[in-house]
This record gives structure tokens, sequence and C-alpha cells, in this order.
């Protein structure tokens, strides 16, 4: 396995998510946290940038933050996956090494 | 495994601290060993024992505390980020001439060396910041 | 010229990368990662160092902070060779995206583009992002 990028700033106020997409190899992983989340729901205009991301990468979510902000896991988009703190401790440990894009 | 992890901003200001916690007490609950959390940046103020939130809101610093005394925590602060924002121990205090120490319970200041060594030693280095 | 809080730690040599994405003067990031920098020479690991996006900032000829009452630390980046830091990447889309050339710099520096900088990035062991 190869790295998991952490990504915690909305896309709609700035460019993390597309620096951390830019440099990720085939296969790294992306997890979003804090304002990262907002990234991961349907219908807004981020949307196809990520579902082009998943072509390369796993993309996860954390399921407490996304409720934390009112929310709804049911609009997170197809494929992404939503995990708990535990969930992101295991991304930590199964990925070769954790890059935080702070 | 062995972990580490690396706090870069206050409590209260930016959710980093509660996410470094909540993440702490993860890694905990799975098996793992937290080899150090270091506290630099903003995140040295994590380590105050001065600071009062309001009581119906969580008090970070007494959280990073009691997972200290819970698990044996090593939760150092940066010496250099420490002094420039006042967050001092008994020694520190006597050193620079401060009438005063603020050093929360659990937590030790030290040398970024510690940060290095976290990142020698463990076998991730996670990071929260903005 | 040591602390006694600098106790350098036997183990491995590990390859650390510090990635510096933000611009001097408008927050601490930039002078205390390279304090961090400096603090992990004496660690003598594998130290790469990283300027992409705002952090080719750091970098740029020319600062002069007299009249914002903050220090210049920008000649510190031409001592990190005397640190054996000798390996400094610059991301070539950050730099050139910015209207800069490495003539703007500092420091001589490695121009990477972002593809080449992926795969330094999975090379190392130990990544911390300022």
């Amino acid at each position: 396995m190869v790295m998991l990028h952490t990504v915690n700033k909305s896309p709609f106020e700035r460019r993390t998510l597309d620096t951390a997409l830019r440099h990720a190899v085939k296969g790294a992983g992306i997890l979003l946290i804090e304002d990262g989340v907002y990234a991961a729901f349907d219908g807004t205009v981020v949307a196809e940038k990520v579902k082009a991301a998943m072509a390369d990468h796993k993309i996860y979510v954390l399921g407490p933050d996304v409720a934390a902000r009112g929310m709804s896991e049911q609009n997170v988009i197809d494929g992404v996956q939503v995990v708990d703190y535990g969930g992101f401790v295991d991304l930590v440990t199964e990925y070769d090494k954790v890059q935080s894009w702070l | 495994m062995k972990l580490s992890i690396l706090v870069n901003e206050g409590p209260y200001q930016h959710q980093s601290a509660d996410s470094a916690i909540q993440f702490t007490k993860a890694a905990l609950a799975r098996g793992h060993e937290i080899f150090r959390v270091f506290f630099y940046h903003d995140g040295v103020n994590n380590g105050t024992r001065f600071a009062v939130p309001p009581q119906d809101d969580r008090n970070i610093t007494a959280q990073w505390t009691a997972l200290a005394e819970e698990h044996n925590l090593d939760l150092v602060v940066c010496i250099a980020a420490a002094q420039r924002r006042g967050i001092l121990d008994e020694n520190e205090a006597k050193r620079q001439g401060k009438d005063g120490n603020n050093i929360a319970p659990g937590f030790r200041i030290s040398g970024l060396g510690q940060l290095i060594e976290a990142g020698i030693q463990s076998d991730r280095l996670v990071i929260f910041g903005d | 010229m040591s602390e006694p809080w600098e106790d350098e730690p036997e183990g491995p040599v590990r390859k650390f990368m510090y990635v510096n994405r933000r611009a001097p003067y408008g927050t601490i990031y930039a002078l205390e990662s390279l304090e961090v920098v400096l603090i992990a020479a004496a660690f003598e690991q594998d130290v790469s160092l990283v300027f992409m996006d705002d952090g080719v900032y750091q970098i740029k000829k020319g600062q002069n902070t007299d009249a914002i009452g903050v220090k210049n630390f920008s000649p510190t980046y031409r001592a990190l060779e005397g640190y054996d830091v000798e390996k400094l990447y610059v991301e070539r889309e950050s730099l050139e995206s910015r209207g800069m050339t490495t003539d703007d710099l500092v420091v001589p520096v490695q121009l990477v583009d972002k593809d080449q900088l992926a795969e330094l990035m999975e090379e190392q062991e130990v990544i911390l992002s300022f």
C-alpha cells in the first residue's frame, strides 16, 4: 500500500484537495476530515472532480465530522467510504505512511 | 503499531486538538501504542492549566491530562514555541525569571528533538493542524 | 551548542521530508518549520526540503522586513548547506504559476515537476507538512 493523504480544508474555500490529488500517486488513499468533508457530497460543484479522482484513489470521509456538520451520509458520493475514528486509525496503519495536507 | 501525533493548533480556535484527542482515543482502543504527542506552533496552548472554558464546553487540556494519566501518554510541548507563547513549567519559569508557571499536569516541556525522535521511532506520524 | 533537551537518540536513519507550503510573515508556519529543519539536521537523518504552493515565497530573494517589525529569516535558508541539508526541491508548477524562476530564489534548488514530486514523496518515511 502507498500513502494516505488527509485533507481538512473545505474545497470551496481552499485548494488543499486539489493539491493533494495532484500529488497522490495511483493507489494512494484520500481521507477527508474536519472541513474537508464538504468535498464528499453529491450535487456540488466539486463532486465531479471527486468522482474522477476515484478512478485512481480510494476516497474516505470521516463520519463524525459529517454528522457534526449536519450533512447526511445518504448524500455522500457513491463509492466514497465513510469511516469512524477507529476506521481512521485503521487507514493510518494500513497505508504505508500519512501525509497531512494542512 | 507505534504511532506519534503532532498537534499544530491551539485548542478551541481550530478543530485539530479535538481531532487529535479523538484519534488518540481510537488508536489506544485499537491496541496501538502512542509513542508521543508533540505540541508545536500554537498547539503548545493545549498545555496551559490556566484556561477556563465555559462549564458547558469541553475542557481540552483536562482531556489530554486525563488521557495521559490513564494511558501514561508522553505529552511534549515544544520549548521554543512555548517560550514565545508564554507556556512555562517550573524550571523554565525560574530560568527565564518569570513569576509563575502554567504547564498542565501530564505535559512536559522539551526540545524539537523530541519531535524528530518521534518521527524516527514511530511507525506512523499523524499531524493535526490548520 | 547543545542544550540538555536536545539529546540525540540512537536509531536508524529515516527519510524525512519537510514540505513548506506557506508564505513567510503572514503566519508563523514558515519560520517555525525552518526551526524544525535546523534542529533535525543534528539527527543525521536523510532530509529533503520541498518548497511548493506559497512555500516558494519563503525563499524569494530581496526580502526586506525593516518596515513590518519582523525579523527577516530568509538568509537562514542559505545556511542550511552548512547543516548538511542539501536536498532542496522546488515544484516547477508552483514557481512558474507565481511568475518566478530559480533566479528569484536565495538558494540553489532542484526543480521537480508535480509527478516527480509525488514520486519523491512516496519514497519518504516521514513527511512533515507545514
